[in-house]
């Protein structure tokens, strides 16, 4: 008998990670799916601001990604999620989200009609286990292909101008969420018009192999152009202003919820706009009717609040008294550098959180060792607070 | 003669939380033990030149921390240590790993099914909905369900009130949960035989069923309810061996001062005019109490040490057929050095691990068949643990102790006595597994203490041997533990308690039934409670 | 586009009948349509070889509910009724048990004995109660649900402190303990495990037998009969009582799907092509292929999928029919006890060691059989001075490894003409055709999956509350439409009639509610 080795312990390294490493500066990680993943590479506000001023190039290999063909793949995707998905033509990408029997959301994420038939599902979470048992009765095959693909998110006003330099014909036409596929060295390059920033962006998806060439390549093209990886810090700051949900903050993934009424619904979380009960079946669609008919516990609400200090982990309150107790709570919160603004993304206890309503929101502040509590009157917005009209512009212009 | 306030006879554990805080009450308390030691199963023993051997039970996690806290039992000595993951290995050379990184034992099980990999963050949700249902009742006394008593309505609304609050889909889960087997349990989530099999080792230990047998999904709670530092589920060693544990919640009852006998058995408990009066020791002494607390198991303790006369005639044959089966058998091993298991790289960290060797539920379920049959598993189910990787206390530097927990081994061989030569094939067949995987582990054995459930009986006392002083079937929990109507811990007999694990919540180093034993104690003699409430988790 | 139904009810097994019977004479249109030339599902009397016919699955009745026979005004008539239960024994001491008596057993087994039965026939009718309502949801407001939820808990209350005590303590419980603590004799001791384990995935040391013992004797407190011209005749019956309430039914009628259009049921599609159109579809069929089959997944949710998929529904009872060219020789029977129901079970112990192989997908080498020889009362079975034998033998596991091959099939009827050898010599000479039914040719012949006969494992974890499966336990699937009114649905099979009274039930209810 001959010892076998054990798996890898410890974290993992993406393709791209050699790269990374050089342009490393304040070596700062976290584990994301057993993943290295840089919180920053060298300065944040620099980083955020390669967003929303030229080209940030994210990592987003470890995403988890499933590709989902065969016969039943439509009847299939349209079991899964809430939306119709009959309406994504190959090319076009959804975003969806899918919930259990009980209508509580399980994840998020975005899907790829890659060609006639073929999908790939990205989220944030693992899912092979509810995917394989949502395929029972179904002929489709999954396959789990976080590996065999890896992926970058090119996010910001110049990125158009810097994959045009790349040479990427025609990528000019693509319209927000679109897909193409493009040949690069051999290989094939898939671009999506996508992302997690509410500016101009991509998302490139190829084979590991590749993974170095496409990131030289890029940052090749992208020297003119202001180019800078950056880490998940910025990008979480420009997640929160174009007010997108993730897991773990907005919501819990239903199936891992040990607490009764601690899941959400895709009604509580302001995603009505992608449940389709025009569809006679879908996961979660009686649960959903019924919670439709009888009305919601919760609110996902967008807020300004006045000042500056950022309401992490605030309670919310109806007035500034605090009288009747809490309403809610803030799940994620930031500064936005962009608008100047305080904002937050909260849940509250329906009916509060109507649009354009007031809320109370309970900070606490340090300031040198001496830590002050305020009461921030806050304005529920019913808009991201950062959505430019960059954004879905068609061609894009050179910004 | 001196008149106790309190008498508590077996220093286990259970009767020892008891004992403790019946004198932080201020209580003039004595616990009387047979043994020339104290801990009942719950015990480090010097039984091979300078190694301490956990001769019985050898792991802790299910100890409460309201307890250990309340009873500052760190002050008296003890200190739990978690360790590492645990490992199947299997016929084919291979090995399954688990570790307490999330993503390595994602990595892991990936290499048998990506499903199954997946599937455990939901299987692992679903058991932890469970645990913490049942682990908010277990520092509170079952109620009677057919009692009006405000107090048992209350507790009952409770109950009932917490079940409701899952709502109607997770209530009928919990009832699917309840009542079917873990084998069953395990197919619902996973494809992979060696992952179920390692899985299903914690539905069955210290029990007479098998993975198949309906019911023993619930046992995996017992094993999964623990935690180590509010890790649940996580297990650990009590440094020095789980002596230690009783040693500590000794220390903490003397400290309240308490009185401590060692080598005085009980042969009867005494009831003058239907009230229990005190207990009288085999060598003829007596002791006198108001009230009198057993903590033996509630066979023992009815059948063995009291007159049929003392009790009424429905208790006594519902005590008869309580079940408590031995069904686990125990070797402990003084080792040269650190045995190689062949599979395992050099310094894995899995050689801090439990391990196991049967890698696929038809050899757990076998295992199984072989007891039924009224003899020891050819082909048994071990949990192996080397607490001296990581506890430089229990054997001399370079030097191991190892401990193997076996199942299953019956209380007697086809309803007779074991013989010697049935010992060494039981040594053997558990001998012979190990070595199978790590060539050299035979040649360092120094020396091996084999315990059958008939050596636990005889030495420790607990009837059959049995870890749990019962079956936790469904028949023998909560209000129905160890007998319907007397699932409070007061027994027929006015004054005469019991604070053993044949009580509600049932065995392992938990001390819950003690602690419980003693707020009702407490609360019958109208002092004010010293047994600590449960911490909560919401 | 054919006329509308009011309900159409997919098979015409018992279950189904007895549910179309009642909606029939309720005032609906109803049609039933059975696969099978013959109505009956699993109660049919079939001619297996030229000449002999048999009950051809179930071939005992005990448990056909008071309230079906009264309110379907049944009179069916029996060749033998109150059978006595013979254990048979080797040496030909054979061990007979009538109602609340036992014969051949010391006084005090005979005592214990009455008192066991005593207890167990109070449990029975309290369970028996239940079984004829539907189960109420946990957590529900609605008034029906609390008052029947109320009622047990206050039925259960009623038991008295030391009975209820008892009924908690024994329904988890295994018939094992119960028969060790209590009985002397072996022979008792092993016929009372083989009635909690036939038809289940259980042997006597599996807790929850005493439930499944329970379930068999909500009925007739476990007498048992068997009806004249076999339980094809029961069937028989109800097919002429359905058909007298208006119903239609048509045999060799398949059906192919259940046609569900936006969200809901609108009919029923037959593999001949035909469309049959109602918005009340109700499956007697098991719940696997009603929801996995004839309504597809496609329909249902991921959760509820992965329920019904997991729901275990597979059979271990296989059928044997011997033709006989005369009774067999067994020690120490005198002629009329040919006429009762024979056991082959020596003793708690054997009954659990035919059940060991049986977990790890093999067949008993050494099986237990539950024996009559229907034609001994019925000539009308067998040619005149012939005979048929018609038993139930386990264990023969559905999933046999290596599947159920010729060859498997030979090496268990090897096993069992070994086992019946032993207590009837002369059985290999008597023998001149034979049909053995194992669970895989169940499933194929009579549409069950599995070949289970209660379509799913009657265990606590898919009972009551939880049978099929969570979230479907009022006969309505969640589907719009869609009911089933099968031994799958509560309280489970045996030929009692009661999830079709209980589905038809629940279904007016709901429309009235409506």
């Amino acid at each position: 008998m001959n010892a076998r080795a054990p798996v890898h312990q410890g974290r993992l390294k993406s393709p791209f990670y050699p790269r990374l490493e050089q342009l490393d500066f304040v070596n700062e990680w976290h584990e994301w799916k057993g993943y290295s993943s840089a919180d920053s590479l060298y300065c944040e506000e620099m980083e955020y601001f390669a967003i929303r001023n030229s080209t940030a190039v994210f990592d987003l290999t470890p995403m988890t990604k499933y590709l989902i063909k065969g016969p039943d793949a439509l009847d299939y995707l349209n079991r899964l999620v809430t939306r119709d998905m009959a309406k994504i033509r190959p090319g076009r990408v959804a975003y969806a989200v899918w919930c259990d029997d009980q209508g509580h959301v399980i994840d998020d994420g975005t899907i790829f009609h890659l060609r006639e038939g073929e999908y790939r599902l990205c989220s944030q979470e693992r899912h092979f286990a509810h995917l394989l048992a949502s395929a029972i009765g179904f002929d489709v095959t999954i396959t789990h292909e976080t590996e065999d693909v890896a992926a970058l998110a090119v996010q910001g006003p110049t990125s158009f101008s810097v994959l045009d330099s790349m040479g990427l014909d025609g990528l000019d036409q693509l319209k927000p969420f679109g897909l193409m596929h493009f040949d690069f060295q051999g290989v094939e390059l898939m671009v999506s018009r996508t992302g997690f920033t509410a500016d101009l962006g991509y998302e490139l998806w190829i084979d590991p192999r590749k993974a170095i060439e496409l990131w030289d390549a890029l940052f090749d093209a992208g020297k003119l152009h202001g180019i800078r990886a950056i880490g998940t810090h910025a990008l979480e700051q420009a997640r929160i202003e174009a007010g997108f949900l993730a897991a773990y903050m907005e919501f819990l993934p239903a199936d891992e919820t040990i607490r009764t009424g601690r899941s959400r619904s895709p009604l509580e979380l302001g995603l009505d706009w992608l449940v389709d009960f025009k569809k006679p079946n879908f996961n979660g669609r009686r649960a959903l009717a019924e919670e439709k008919r009888s009305g919601s516990t919760w609110r996902l609400v967008k807020l300004d609040i006045e000042g500056n200090k950022p309401a992490h982990n605030s309670y919310i309150y109806s007035n500034a008294k605090a009288k009747g107790g809490e309403i809610g709570f803030i799940t994620s919160a930031t500064w936005s550098p962009v608008c100047k603004q305080n904002i937050a993304l909260g849940t509250v206890r329906v009916p509060h959180g109507q649009p354009d309503s007031n809320v109370w929101v309970e900070i606490y502040y340090q300031r040198e060792m001496h830590w002050n509590r305020m009461m921030a009157k806050a304005t529920v917005v019913d808009k991201p607070f950062w959505w430019p009209a960059r954004r879905g512009a068609t061609p894009p212009g050179p910004y | 003669m001196k008149t106790y306030d309190a008498i508590i006879v077996g220093a286990g554990h259970n009767g020892l939380t008891t004992a403790a805080f019946l004198a932080k009450a201020g209580l003039d308390v004595v616990c009387v033990e047979k043994n020339d030691y104290i801990g009942g199963a719950t015990v480090s023993r010097n039984l091979y030149k300078d190694w301490w051997y956990s001769n019985c039970s050898y792991v802790c996690s299910l100890l409460r921390p309201e307890i250990y806290r309340d009873l500052e039992l760190h002050k008296h000595g003890l200190q739990v240590t978690p360790y590492g993951g645990s490992v199947t290995f299997m016929e084919n050379g291979d090995y399954f790993g688990s570790y307490h990184d999330h993503e390595v034992a994602y990595r892991e099980m990936s290499r048998f099914s990506r499903h199954d990999a997946d599937a455990y963050k939901t299987y692992s949700a679903d058991t932890m909905r469970q645990c913490r249902f049942i682990r908010d009742f277990l520092l509170s006394t079952a109620p009677d369900p057919t009692s009006f008593k405000p107090r048992d309505l209350k507790e009952l609304a409770r109950i009932g009130g917490k079940f409701m609050g899952m709502g109607e889909d997770r209530m009928n889960e919990t009832i699917r949960f309840w009542t079917m087997s873990v084998a069953e349990y395990l197919d619902e989530y996973f494809e992979t035989d060696v992952i179920k099999a390692s899985l299903s080792g914690s539905g069955i230990i210290g029990t007479a069923l098998g993975i198949h047998s309906p019911g023993t999904a619930y046992v995996l709670l017992h094993h999964y309810m623990g935690d180590v530092d509010g890790n649940v589920g996580s297990w650990g060693f009590a440094r020095g061996g789980t002596g230690a544990v009783s040693k500590a919640i000794a220390g903490a009852f003397q400290a309240a001062g308490g009185e401590l006998r060692t080598e005085a058995g009980v042969d009867k408990f005494i009831v003058r005019n239907g009230k229990a009066a005190g207990v009288a020791l085999d060598n003829g002494e007596e002791i006198k109490a108001n009230v009198v607390v057993s903590a033996m198991d509630v066979k023992r303790t009815f059948l063995n040490c009291m007159d049929k006369s003392d009790l009424p005639e429905k208790f006594h044959r519902r005590v008869e057929n309580f079940k408590i089966r031995g069904s686990s058998g125990k070797i402990n091993i003084a080792l040269d050095g650190m045995p190689t298991f062949s599979a395992l790289p050099e310094g894995s960290s899995l050689y801090s691990s439990d391990m196991h060797f049967i890698d696929s539920m038809e050899r757990m379920e076998r295992a199984y068949d072989d007891w039924k049959d009224g003899t020891w598993s050819k082909d048994p189910y071990i949990d192996l643990t080397i607490p001296t990787v990581s506890d430089p206390t229990m054997a001399p530097p370079g030097k191991h102790f190892m401990s193997c927990f076996v199942q299953y081994c019956p209380h007697k061989i086809e309803g007779r006595d074991w013989t010697s030569e049935e010992k060494d094939g039981f040594r053997d067949s558990v001998f012979d597994q190990i070595a199978q995987y790590s060539p050299d582990f035979k040649d360092l054995v120094l020396h091996a203490e084999v315990r059958t459930p008939e050596d636990i009986e005889n030495e420790i006392g607990i009837t059959e041997g049995n870890i749990f002083h019962g079956e936790l079937t469904m028949d023998q929990l909560l209000f129905n533990r160890p007998v319907p109507g007397y699932a409070q811990y007061r027994s027929p007999v006015d004054g005469l308690y019991m604070c053993g694990s044949s009580n509600h919540p049932g065995g392992g180093i938990m001390a819950a039934p003690g602690a419980n034993a003693a707020r009702e104690i407490l609360s019958d003699l109208r002092r004010p409670n010293t047994v600590p409430e449960n911490f909560g988790d919401d | 586009m054919t006329d509308k139904y009011d309900a159409i009810v997919v098979g015409a097994g018992h279950n189904g009948m007895v549910c179309s019977a009642l909606l029939a004479k309720a005032g609906k249109k109803v049609l039933v349509l059975e696969a099978n030339d013959q109505v009956g599902g699993a109660a049919v009397t079939r001619e297996f070889a030229d000449g002999y016919s048999v009950s051809a699955c179930a071939h005992l009745l005990y448990q056909l509910q008071p309230e079906v026979r009264k309110e379907l005004k049944l009179s069916p008539q029996m060749a033998s009724e109150d059978m006595t239960t013979i254990a048979l024994a080797e040496d030909g001491n054979h061990l007979r048990i009538h109602g609340d008596n036992v014969e051949g057993a010391t006084e005090s087994d005979a005592e214990q004995y009455r008192r066991f039965r005593k207890r167990m026939t109070r449990f029975s009718d309290l369970l028996r109660k239940y079984f004829n309502k539907t189960p109420p949801r946990l957590g529900s407001k609605a008034f029906t649900d609390l008052l029947t939820l109320g009622q047990l808990g206050l039925d259960v209350r009623m038991l008295g402190k030391e009975e209820m005590q008892e009924f908690l303590r024994l329904i988890g419980m295994n018939i094992h303990d119960e028969v060790t603590e209590r009985f002397e004799h072996p022979l008792l001791r092993g016929a009372i495990s083989l009635d909690a384990v036939l038809g289940t995935h259980l042997g006597p040391r599996s807790p929850n037998t005493i439930m499944t013992y329970l379930y068999r004797q909500a009925g007739d407190h476990g007498r048992t009969a068997t009806p004249s011209g076999g339980m094809g005749s029961i069937s028989e019956e109800l097919g002429h009582v359905a058909r007298g309430a208006g119903a239609t039914i048509r045999t060799g009628m398949p059906v192919k799907r259940i046609i569900i259009e936006n969200g809901r049921a609108t009919g029923v599609e037959t593999e001949s092509g035909e469309r049959f159109n109602s918005f009340t579809v109700i499956s007697n069929a098991d719940p696997k292929r009603t929801m996995m089959q004839l309504v597809g997944a496609k329909h249902i949710e991921t959760g509820f999928t992965k329920r019904i998929h997991h729901l275990r529904a597979k059979g271990n009872a296989a059928k044997l029919h011997l033709a006989l060219d005369g009774l067999p020789t067994i020690a120490g029977f005198s002629r009329k006890d040919y006429a009762e129901r024979i056991v082959i079970a020596s003793d708690e112990h054997y009954v659990e060691r035919a059940f060991n192989p049986a977990k790890y997908g093999e067949s008993s080498p050494l099986p237990v059989l539950e024996i009559t020889f229907p034609s001994f009362r019925d000539t009308s079975l067998a040619p005149t001075g012939k005979h048929v034998m018609s038993a139930v033998v386990q264990y023969a596991p559905y999933e046999r490894k290596g599947g159920w091959n010729e060859a498997a099939k030979t090496e268990f009827m090897q096993a069992i003409m070994q086992t019946l050898a032993n207590y009837m010599p002369d059985i290999e000479q008597r023998v001149t055709a034979s049909e053995l039914l194992t669970p895989a040719d169940i499933e194929s012949e009579f549409h069950i999956s599995g070949g289970h006969w209660h379509h799913g494992e009657l265990t606590l974890d898919q009972f009551l509350f939880v049978r099929p499966v969570n979230g479907a336990a009022q006969y309505r699937m969640p589907i719009d439409g869609v009911y089933l009114c099968g031994a799958g649905a509560h309280p489970g099979g045996g030929i009692s009639g009661a999830a079709g009274r209980n589905a038809a039930r629940a279904i007016l209810n709901r429309e009235k509610a409506a």
